[in-house]
């Protein structure tokens, strides 16, 4: 926590170029990166492909793209997402499909294709346990999945309730809650009662929600707090009491904490909250930016402040930010320029971090 | 498929007299950023045609010189056209066009905002919505059908 009191710096380690198109996202291997594991993420671009890159760290630290996932989507790879286990990766394309893909041996092998959404898939998201999946898409809906044995996927509930294109899914972090956020400026939250499906909480205007497009979310390592990004230039910061949501005593609702505005000057695309607790922000304004909680201000409740701003992180639109698993303080971010960024958030030997 | 017309009889506006863009210095150091102004912008777009008329964007004062903002030194555009009708359905066709036009015209690190003009569109907020939403719009540019539709309407404007 020091890191944060004396200032920091971005300090930007490699620049990865091979997609042919913008990078949407990247996603790490949460398998990696620990106990002598080479750190390992995918990416999915409009190129059609998926990339797995993988580091190596001697003798000269540096990224390699190990495996080119292509021929399966025929269109744009909007979203993508391992399982717990770090033995599948799941693809989302705007063809309407989404794509399971198998480490066999250094190799990935399309296992499953999911069809159901009548067009674009925006986004996927595995459940803690692995055994879940979710999708949403252009279609206005959110399906999710039950993994069964031999890569085969059934569709268990087709979930209607936002009134527009959805652009991203994301379960809880330790329960199976789910959370999507949609065009139509709102943030929907379903949960499972006895085995029906359904919307528990609308996270919309009226409870201090956006005012535009919601285009991610993430959650802090405990799950009691959420951050969503928005089409409306703010950052919102949202609670649950954590105590009820794992006591069984029915639902624990969310309510806003804290909205971060006047920091971003255009859409907000990607958010991504590190296990130890700083808010990384991707931005149409081309920059990066990392905000912590302020201790300060707990006596009106917790607010935010803006620790560092890499401006020009990217050459165009920053479309995802993503810590990696393990011990550094690494970051990804992928952009419309074709290409993606490793940044390590270092102590500024300067002082004061902006 | 739209088979009548959204406006059978528009208004035909006289073309604006084209300008020589004033010539770039001979000794000029051929990657220094050249600055863009509003009547280069204007020149990407003004011969763009209509979707459903023979005549330009210009023609039918969709686009005027006056409604294209440049701040050069932020990389920045923003372009706002006016509908011929208040209910025109295809407000979000010339957005698009606008849109892909700028793409392949300008340096890729400017951003481009697109709307119609306050108060033109019974839809304004939405039509402003959707043109702006940069994923929508990649998931419209691989729709074939609507491909052709922007690449015949662009196609006058390559002079």
């Amino acid at each position: 926590m020091e890191l944060y009191e004396g200032g920091c710096d971005l300090k930007l380690l490699e620049t990865l170029e091979g997609h042919g198109d913008r990078v949407w996202s990247l996603a790490w291997n949460p398998a990696t990166g620990a106990s002598g594991t080479p750190l390992v993420f995918a990416s999915c671009s409009g190129d059609k492909t998926v990339r797995i890159w993988e580091h190596t760290p001697s003798p000269s630290a540096t990224w390699t793209c190990k495996a080119i996932l292509e021929d399966t989507h025929t269109r744009t790879v909007r979203s993508c997402a391992w399982s717990p286990s770090g033995k599948l990766l799941a693809t989302a394309s705007f063809d309407a499909t989404t794509a399971i893909w198998e480490n066999v041996g250094g190799d990935y092998e399309c296992v499953s294709t999911l069809e159901g959404h009548e067009n674009e898939v925006k986004s996927v998201s595995w459940n803690s346990s692995g055994t879940l999946l979710a999708t949403c898409g252009r279609d206005k809906s959110v399906w999710i999945w039950e993994m069964q044995p031999g890569n085969e996927f059934e569709c268990v509930s087709v979930l209607q309730g936002h009134t527009q294109d959805v652009k991203m899914v994301q379960w809880h972090p330790t329960t199976d809650v789910l959370f999507s956020c949609s065009y139509d400026n709102t943030i929907k939250v379903w949960a499972d009662d006895d085995d029906d499906w359904q919307c528990v909480q609308t996270l919309g205007e009226p409870n201090n929600g956006h005012s535009s497009t919601v285009w991610a979310l993430s959650f802090n390592a405990s799950g009691d707090k959420m951050v969503t990004c928005s089409d409306d230039l703010t950052l919102k910061i949202w609670e649950t009491d954590n105590v009820q949501m794992h006591s069984g005593d029915g639902y624990a609702p969310w309510r806003h904490i804290c909205t971060l505005t006047g920091y971003h000057d255009r859409t907000i695309f990607s958010v991504h909250w590190s296990s130890e607790g700083i808010i990384a922000s991707g931005a149409a304004d081309d920059a990066i930016r990392f905000f912590v909680g302020n201790k300060d201000g707990l006596v009106d409740g917790p607010t935010y402040k803006l620790l560092l701003k890499k401006e020009k992180a990217h050459d165009m639109d920053i479309n995802s930010v993503q810590w990696s698993p393990g011990e550094k303080r690494l970051l990804a971010s992928a952009s419309d320029d074709g290409v993606i960024k490793i940044w390590e958030l270092v102590s500024s030997s300067t002082g004061n971090g902006y | 498929m739209v088979f009548e017309l959204i406006n059978a009889n528009p208004v035909v506006y006289e073309k604006k007299e084209r300008r020589a863009r004033s010539a770039p210095s001979d000794y000029s150091d051929e990657y220094a950023a050249e600055p863009i102004d509003q009547q280069e912008v204007f020149d990407h777009v003004r011969d763009i045609k209509d979707p459903e008329h023979p005549y330009s964007l210009e023609e039918l004062k969709v686009i005027t010189e006056d409604a294209i903002e440049v701040d050069d030194m932020q990389s920045y555009v923003r372009v706002t056209f006016t509908p011929t009708v208040e209910h025109c359905s295809m407000a979000t066709i010339i957005g698009l066009c606008l849109r892909v036009k700028l793409l392949r015209s300008l340096p890729s690190r400017y951003k481009v905002d697109i709307r119609v003009a306050p108060g033109s569109h019974a839809s304004e907020a939405s039509v402003n919505k959707q043109l702006n939403d940069k994923e929508r719009v990649a998931a419209a540019l691989e729709n074939p059908n609507l491909v052709d539709m922007v690449d015949e309407c662009l196609a006058p404007s390559y002079g």
